[in-house]
C-alpha cells in the first residue's frame, strides 16, 4: 500500500482532509481491512445500478461507475481471495445516489480510497498503517506441515497464514502388503506435490518449510528430488535442494507452531515478524506453567495489571489480537486503545499479534489478550476466593489413587 | 442450306423405306429371315447360358425377351432370371442389404432378423458343424430358498431401482445392436467385396502372417479368383439390377461351376468354421487354419462353466455370497445374440441377509478359548518387534525358515540384529530405518487362549499409532532395555510416557520385561534396581501392584520369553516365563451389551469385498447382514461378511479383532479411526465436549490434539470450567487460569471438525509432541 499524494506522510495525517490509499498488493486488503473500522467514512469508486425514469415514464437500469462516501456498518474480508468488501450508509449525495443509500463498496487492487477515521488516527490504527505502507516486505513462506495421510499446505505472510489447500489421502496400513503401503504413500507424495504447485507460485524462489513426525518430510523432499530430475525440471530441483525439513508432532495446521520455534526456521528466518510473535507467545505460556504471578491472560485480569503499571519498563508485553481492534464498537476499541497507550507510556512493548497468524490463533484461545508483567501480581481474577497456595499444595500431591481416570 | 433445297434433296425411297420397316415393327407376328435367324440363334445362347434353369423358362418368353432387349443375350438372361428363374421377392431384399450394408451408421430395420438371415443366407457360417457350437450353461443360481434361509423370490425392488434396471438393460441392448451393426459390416468388408479384399490382402498377411506362416498353401488360398471364371463377386460396384441377378444366381453352384462368393477371410473361417458349400470345402481341405491346430482339449475347454465361473460358484456355497449372473459373450448368430440382450437380466447384488441370531447366546454357547490382546510398548529400541519376532518364532508361529529369509535380507542392508524385528515390521520405510512406525498385528494361540500381539511402535513421533494399539488391548507388556543408560534414559522418554497412556486408556495389567539383560550378564542386582524404579513409578501411574510382574528376558535370544532360560547366570530367577505371565492374565470385561461400536482401525481392499475394514468391537455384538452406520459421515452400509481372527464368522462381539466386510457403501467415506456403530442407536459426532481429565503437563487454552484410539483430530481447550477433587470428584475450584500436572479438572475441548465421541470414552489429549492430559468424557 502506498499514500496517492506523495507529499504524505505518516506524520502529517490531516483528520478532515482524509487519507488517499492506493492498494498494489493482495496483502493491503487485509490491511485495509484492519485500518477500516465501523463508522470510519470510507470513500471509492464504486459501480452501482441505477434505475432511471425516462420522459415517457419508461425505466431503465443502467450501472453507473461513480466515486461514493459511505460511513461504514460493517466490513467483510475474504483471506482466501484477498477481497475486502465495505458495506455503509451513503452520506454524500451525487448524481446517481442520495444520502442514505447502503452501498457495499469493493476495494480493488490499483483504485484509491480515501478514509477519514471516525475517532481520528489512535495508535494502533497508526501503528497498522505503518505497517500497511512499509515497502520492505519479505517474501511469503512455504510451509507444508504433513503427516501419514495429511498434508496442509500454507502461505506464511507477514501478517497472515493461509493454508492454501489441505490434502487428504487415505493409505493401507499394516495388514495389507508393504508394496502397497510405499504405493499409497507414493501416490500421496505425488498429490501434494502435485497440489503444492498448483496453489503456490514458484516462479521467483522462496523459501518452502516441509515439516512432519517421522520421516515423511524427509521422503516428501527426497520424492520432489526423484521427480525434478525424472521429469528433468529444473525448478523443482532447486525448489527441493532450498527445501528445509523441520520436525513437527503433527500434520495439522497447528503443528506451525513448533515450526516457526524450530532452530531451522530461526536460523534463516530470523527477521520474520511472525517468528518474534510466535516467541512472545512461548514466552507467555512459559510463564504460566511457572505461575509465578508475572504472567496473565483474558480481559479483566489484563487490564487490573496495566492499570496497575505493571506491564512497563522491563520486560512488561502486552500481546492482543489485532481482531479486538476491527469489528468492535467504539467504545470497547477505545479501552483496548487506552490499554495499549498506557502499556507503551509505561514503557513496556505493545504486541498487536494478527489473528490470522498461528501465533495469533494461540493468544485468541486465551482470550485474545495477555501480557507478562514486569512484576509479579496475584489475585487478579475476580471470582478467584482461593488462594495459590493451595494450589501450590495441591501440585506437590502425588497422583497416585486416581479413581476418575 | 435453305429449306427449299432440303425438300428437293429429299430421297422418297429412303423414306418410305423407313416407315415401311415401322409398319412392319408395328405387326407382332411378321419377323424378317434375318431376325428369325438371330431370334433362332439368340435362344440357343440364352438357353445355354442358363443352363439348367432354362428348364423354367419357355422358348416363347426367351423370344419375347430377346425381341426387347434387341438380341442383347447378357440382358435378356439378366431379366429372365430376374423374372423368372430367381422368386421375385428377393430382388427387393436384396438390394436393400446391400444398403443397410454400405451405410454403417443405419439404423436397424424394423425387422433386423430377417432380413440378417436373407443377408447371410449363403455365408458359409450359416451352417456351423454341430460340434463347434457353443454350449450355454446356465449360470449357477443361489440355493432354492435364497442365501440366508429367506424365499427363492428375487429381492423386491424399489421404484427406483427398478427405473435402473430398465435403463441399464436398455443400454446394454443399444451397445448389442451396436456390436452387431459393426460386425455386420466388418464381415461384408472382408467377405464379400473382392477387390476390397485384394487390397486388404498386405494388412490381413500382417494380422494372420504369423499363424498362417506354418501353412503351406496360404498364398493358394487368398489368391484372387482366376481370370476363367467369371467376375461375380465385384457385386458392390454393378448397378442394382445385376446385383440382384448376381445374387439371385448365387446359390446354384451347380448352374455356376466356379465359386462365385469371396473367399471368406481366415478370420471368419477361424469364427465360423468350414463353408457347407462342396467346391468350397475342397478349397478349404488345402489350408489348415490354425483353429485345426489346436488340440480337442482347446475346443473342450469352453464346453465347461470358465474356472472363473466356477471359482465363482464354489464362493457363492462356501461364503454364502450370490453369484450375479454374469453377462454372456456375444455368440456368433445376430439372433442368438438377440435374443440373448432380451433375455439379460440386471440384478442388484441382493442385500446380504441376516439371520437375527441372538449373538450374546450364541456367544455363550460357543466353546472358544478365551481372547485376549495385548499391546507391546516401551521406549524406542527397547527390543518390543525383535522380542514378539522370538515369541513368535518359538512358539512355531513362524517358521525358522522365514527367519533365515529376513537375516539375509537384513544383512544386506547391513542390520543383522533387525531380522526378527522384521517378522512385525514389514514396511519398507520401517525396515529402512529400522524403527517400527504403525501397530503391527498378529496372533498366536496357547493351549488356553488365543492371543493377539499389537505391536506398537516407540518413537515419540508415532505415539497416535501407539495409542490406536493401546486402546485394542487388554493388557500390555512394558518393554524396558536394561542396558547401562539406556534405560535411565527410556525412563525419561517413552517409558513413563507410554505407561501413562496406558493405564489412562484403561489398561490395568502391566507385565514388565526387562530386555536384554544377557548384555549386563543376567546381574540380579540391575534387574532389582530396575524393578524397583519401575515399580515406584508405575504405582505412581496408578498401576496396582498385584497387577505388576517383572520377567527378566532377553528378547533376541529367547530366554524366559517361552523356556526357562538354560543360563546358569539367570538361575536367580524362579518366576514364570512371559508367556505364563500372559496366561495369567485375565482380559477385560466385554461391554456385550452396549450398542454396537468399533473404530476402524484399518481399512483395504480384500478379495471378498472392495472395502474391508478392522478392528477391534469396542462394545456390543454384530451379525453377518447387519445394517451398520459409519460416522461422521452419517453412511449406511451393510456387513456383507465377518471374520473373526481371520475364519469367517457369522457374528463377533465386543473384544474380539474382526475383520468386516461392508457392502452399499462408497469407500470415500469410510476412514481409519472412523466408528461404525449401530444405526438405531448411533454414535453422535460433537464439535465440542466436556472431559474429566488427569493434567501430566500444564493445561491451559490452548490447542491441542485429540486422541481416541485410530481417531485422531485437531482441536484446542476452550475453557477450563472447574478443578476437582481426586477422590471425590467435588469441584475444588471454579475456573482456574491453569491446571497443574497431576490435577483433575473439568475442561471443554473443541474441535476443529465434527467428530464421533459419546459420554465414557477415554481420550487423549496432545500438545506439541507431548502428552498432556487423559481423561473421560462426560
Amino acid at each position: 500500500m502506498r499514500f496517492v499524494s506523495k507529499k504524505q506522510s505518516l506524520t502529517a495525517i490531516d483528520p478532515a482532509a482524509g487519507l488517499a490509499l492506493l492498494p498494489t498488493e493482495p496483502e493491503d486488503m487485509w490491511h485495509a481491512n484492519n485500518l477500516i473500522a465501523i463508522s470510519d467514512i470510507v470513500k471509492a469508486h464504486a459501480v452501482r445500478k441505477v434505475a432511471m425514469t425516462g420522459s415517457t415514464g419508461s425505466v431503465t437500469t443502467e450501472r453507473v461507475h461513480t466515486d461514493l462516501t459511505i460511513r461504514v456498518t460493517s466490513t467483510f474480508f475474504d483471506p482466501a481471495a484477498s477481497s475486502l468488501h465495505v458495506s455503509g450508509v451513503v452520506i454524500k449525495e451525487n448524481a446517481w445516489v442520495n444520502i442514505g443509500q447502503h452501498h457495499t463498496l469493493d476495494l480493488e487492487l490499483q483504485r484509491p480510497f480515501t478514509i477519514w477515521k471516525n475517532d481520528g488516527w489512535d495508535t494502533v490504527a497508526l501503528q497498522t498503517l505503518t505497517e500497511a505502507v512499509n515497502d520492505d516486505k519479505p517474501e511469503a513462506l512455504v510451509a507444508v506441515v504433513m503427516q501419514e495421510g495429511i498434508a496442509n499446505i500454507c502461505l506464511i505472510t507477514d501478517f497472515q497464514t493461509l493454508i492454501k489447500q489441505r490434502v487428504e489421502s487415505s493409505i493401507p496400513k499394516k495388514r495389507s502388503t508393504a508394496k502397497e503401503t510405499s504405493g499409497g504413500m507414493t501416490a500421496f507424495y505425488e498429490k501434494t506435490l502435485s497440489t503444492m504447485l498448483r496453489a503456490v507460485d514458484f516462479s521467483s524462489p522462496r523459501p518452502l518449510l516441509l515439516a512432519s513426525p517421522g520421516f515423511i518430510a524427509q521422503d516428501f523432499r527426497a520424492y520432489m528430488q526423484s521427480q525434478g530430475v525424472l521429469r528433468a525440471d529444473k525448478r523443482l530441483q532447486r525448489i527441493a535442494k532450498d527445501a528445509v525439513v523441520v520436525h513437527s508432532s503433527t500434520g495439522y495446521v497447528h503443528s506451525l507452531n513448533e515450526v516457526l520455534k524450530s532452530p531451522e526456521v530461526q536460523a534463516t528466518m530470523r527477521d520474520k515478524k511472525f517468528t518474534s510473535e510466535s516467541k512472545l507467545i512461548d514466552q507467555l505460556y512459559e510463564r504460566l506453567r511457572k505461575d509465578d504471578g508475572r504472567a496473565w491472560y483474558g480481559r479483566d485480569p489484563v487490564e487490573k495489571a496495566v492499570m496497575e503499571g505493571a506491564v512497563g519498563r522491563g520486560g512488561g508485553v502486552l500481546l492482543i489480537n489485532n481482531a479486538f481492534f476491527r469489528s468492535l464498537d467504539v467504545a470497547t476499541r477505545k479501552r483496548y486503545v487506552a490499554l495499549v497507550d498506557k502499556v507503551k507510556e509505561d514503557g513496556g512493548e505493545a504486541k498487536v499479534l494478527s489473528s490470522d497468524h498461528e501465533s495469533g490463533e494461540r493468544l485468541d484461545a486465551l482470550g485474545g489478550i495477555a501480557a507478562i508483567l514486569t512484576y509479579p501480581l496475584y489475585d487478579l481474577d475476580e471470582d478467584e476466593e482461593d488462594h495459590d497456595q493451595q494450589e501450590g499444595s495441591a501440585h506437590g500431591e502425588d497422583i497416585e489413587g486416581v479413581e476418575v481416570i | 442450306m435453305s429449306r427449299h433445297q432440303a425438300v428437293r434433296n429429299l430421297d422418297y425411297e429412303e423414306v418410305l423405306d423407313e416407315y415401311d420397316g415401322y409398319e412392319e415393327e408395328e405387326d407382332d407376328d411378321e419377323l424378317s429371315p434375318e431376325d428369325k435367324a438371330l431370334m433362332t440363334q439368340g435362344t440357343a445362347d440364352v438357353q445355354a447360358a442358363l443352363s439348367v434353369e432354362a428348364s423354367k423358362v419357355t422358348t416363347k418368353q426367351i423370344e419375347e425377351a430377346l425381341w426387347h432387349y434387341y438380341y442383347d443375350i447378357d440382358k435378356t438372361v439378366t431379366y429372365l432370371v430376374s423374372k423368372f428363374i430367381s422368386p421375385p421377392e428377393k430382388t427387393p431384399k436384396a438390394s436393400k442389404a446391400e444398403k443397410t450394408t454400405q451405410t454403417t451408421n443405419a439404423q436397424i430395420s424394423p425387422k433386423p432378423r430377417e432380413s440378417f438371415a436373407a443377408f447371410f443366407r449363403d455365408m458359409p457360417w450359416g451352417n456351423i458343424p454341430k460340434h463347434r457350437e457353443t454350449i450355454f450353461i446356465p449360470p449357477q443360481r443361489p440355493l432354492v430358498g435364497g442365501l440366508l434361509g429367506g424365499s427363492g423370490s428375487p429381492p423386491k425392488m424399489s421404484k427406483l431401482q427398478k427405473l435402473a434396471a430398465a435403463r441399464k438393460k436398455k443400454a446394454e441392448e443399444k451397445s448389442a445392436q451396436e456390436a452387431m451393426e459393426q460386425t455386420r459390416t466388418k464381415m461384408t468388408e472382408l467377405s464379400v467385396d473382392d477387390t476390397q479384399r485384394a487390397k486388404e490382402n498386405s494388412p490381413l498377411a500382417g494380422a494372420f502372417g504369423k499363424r498362417l506362416k506354418t501353412s503351406p498353401s496360404t498364398a493358394e488360398g487368398r489368391n484372387p479368383l482366376t481370370p476363367a471364371e467369371p467376375i461375380r463377386a465385384e457385386v458392390s460396384q454393378q448397378p442394382l439390377e445385376e446385383i440382384s441377378n448376381e445374387q439371385a444366381t448365387a446359390p446354384e453352384p451347380e448352374l455356376v461351376p466356379s465359386p462365385e462368393k469371396a473367399q471368406p477371410s481366415s478370420f471368419a473361417q477361424t469364427l465360423f468354421g468350414y463353408p457347407s458349400d462342396a467346391p468350397k470345402r475342397k478349397r478349404m481341405e488345402l489350408y489348415p487354419l490354425p483353429y485345426a491346430y489346436f488340440a480337442p482339449s482347446v475346443l473342450d475347454a469352453f464346453s465347461k462353466p470358465s474356472p472363473d465361473d466356477v471359482v465363482l460358484a464354489a464362493q457363492a456355497k462356501a461364503g454364502k455370497k450370490t453369484v450375479v449372473p454374469q453377462t454372456k459373450k456375444k455368440g456368433s448368430s445376430a439372433d442368438a445374440v438377440a435374443s440373448e440382450v432380451k433375455g439379460l437380466k440386471i440384478e442388484d447384488a441382493p442385500l446380504p441377509r441376516s439371520k437375527n441370531l441372538d449373538v450374546l447366546s450364541e456367544f455363550e454357547k460357543s466353546e472358544s478359548k478365551k481372547a485376549a490382546s495385548f499391546v507391546v510398548v516401551g521406549h524406542v529400541d527397547a527390543g518390543k518387534s525383535t522380542m514378539m519376532g522370538r515369541l513368535l518364532l518359538d512358539l512355531g508361529v513362524i517358521d525358522q525358515r522365514t527367519v533365515e529369509k529376513l537375516r539375509q535380507e537384513a544383512e544386506k542392508i547391513g542390520k543383522t540384529s533387525f531380522a526378527l524385528a522384521w517378522v512385525l515390521d514389514q514396511r519398507v520405510e520401517e525396515r529402512a530405518r529400522g524403527v517400527t512406525i504403525d501397530i503391527a498385528t498378529n496372533r498366536f494361540e496357547t493351549e488356553t487362549t488365543a492371543f493377539t500381539i499389537l505391536d506398537a511402535p516407540g518413537h515419540r513421533d508415532f505415539i497416535p499409532n501407539m495409542i490406536a494399539g493401546a486402546s485394542q488391548a487388554d493388557f500390555a507388556i512394558l518393554v524396558i532395555d536394561a542396558g547401562t543408560g539406556a534405560f535411565e534414559s527410556g525412563l525419561k522418554g517413552q517409558t513413563k510416557e507410554h505407561s501413562l497412556l496406558i493405564r489412562s486408556m484403561g489398561v490395568s495389567r502391566i507385565i514388565v520385561a526387562i530386555n536384554k539383560l544377557d548384555t549386563v550378564d543376567w546381574s540380579q542386582e540391575r534387574f532389582d534396581e530396575i524393578r524397583h524404579q519401575v515399580a515406584g513409578f508405575l504405582s505412581a501411574t496408578g498401576f496396582q501392584a498385584k497387577n505388576t510382574t517383572f520377567v527378566p528376558v532377553s528378547g533376541l535370544n529367547g530366554d524366559n520369553l517361552v523356556r526357562k532360560s538354560s543360563d546358569p547366570a539367570v538361575s536367580w530367577y524362579t518366576g514364570a516365563t512371559l508367556l505364563e505371565e500372559l496366561e495369567n492374565s485375565e482380559p477385560n470385561k466385554r461391554a456385550l451389551a452396549k450398542p454396537f461400536r468399533t473404530t476402524i482401525s484399518e481399512v483395504f481392499r480384500s478379495q471378498q469385498s472392495p472395502l474391508s475394514i478392522s478392528g477391534r468391537i469396542d462394545a456390543g455384538s454384530v451379525q453377518m447382514g447387519d445394517a451398520i452406520l459409519v460416522q461422521p459421515s452419517g453412511e449406511k452400509a451393510y456387513i456383507k461378511s465377518i471374520l473373526v481372527d481371520e475364519t469367517p464368522s457369522d457374528w463377533a462381539v465386543a473384544g474380539q479383532n474382526v475383520v468386516i466386510n461392508l457392502s452399499n457403501i462408497d469407500p470415500m467415506h469410510v476412514r481409519v479411526g472412523d466408528i461404525i456403530c449401530d444405526p438405531a442407536k448411533p454414535i453422535p459426532c460433537v464439535e465440542s465436549f466436556t472431559l474429566k481429565a488427569l493434567a501430566f503437563d500444564f493445561l491451559m487454552p490452548m490447542q491441542v490434539d485429540v486422541h481416541r484410539g485410530r481417531l485422531h483430530a485437531a482441536g484446542k481447550i476452550e475453557s477450563i470450567s472447574a478443578l476437582l477433587d481426586k477422590v471425590t470428584g467435588s469441584v475444588t475450584k471454579k475456573k482456574p487460569k491453569i491446571v497443574k500436572p497431576g490435577m483433575v479438572a473439568r475442561i471443554v475441548v473443541k474441535l476443529g471438525s465434527k467428530v464421533p465421541l459419546e459420554a465414557g470414552q477415554r481420550v487423549v489429549l496432545r500438545s506439541g509432541g507431548e502428552t498432556v492430559a487423559a481423561g473421560l468424557l462426560e
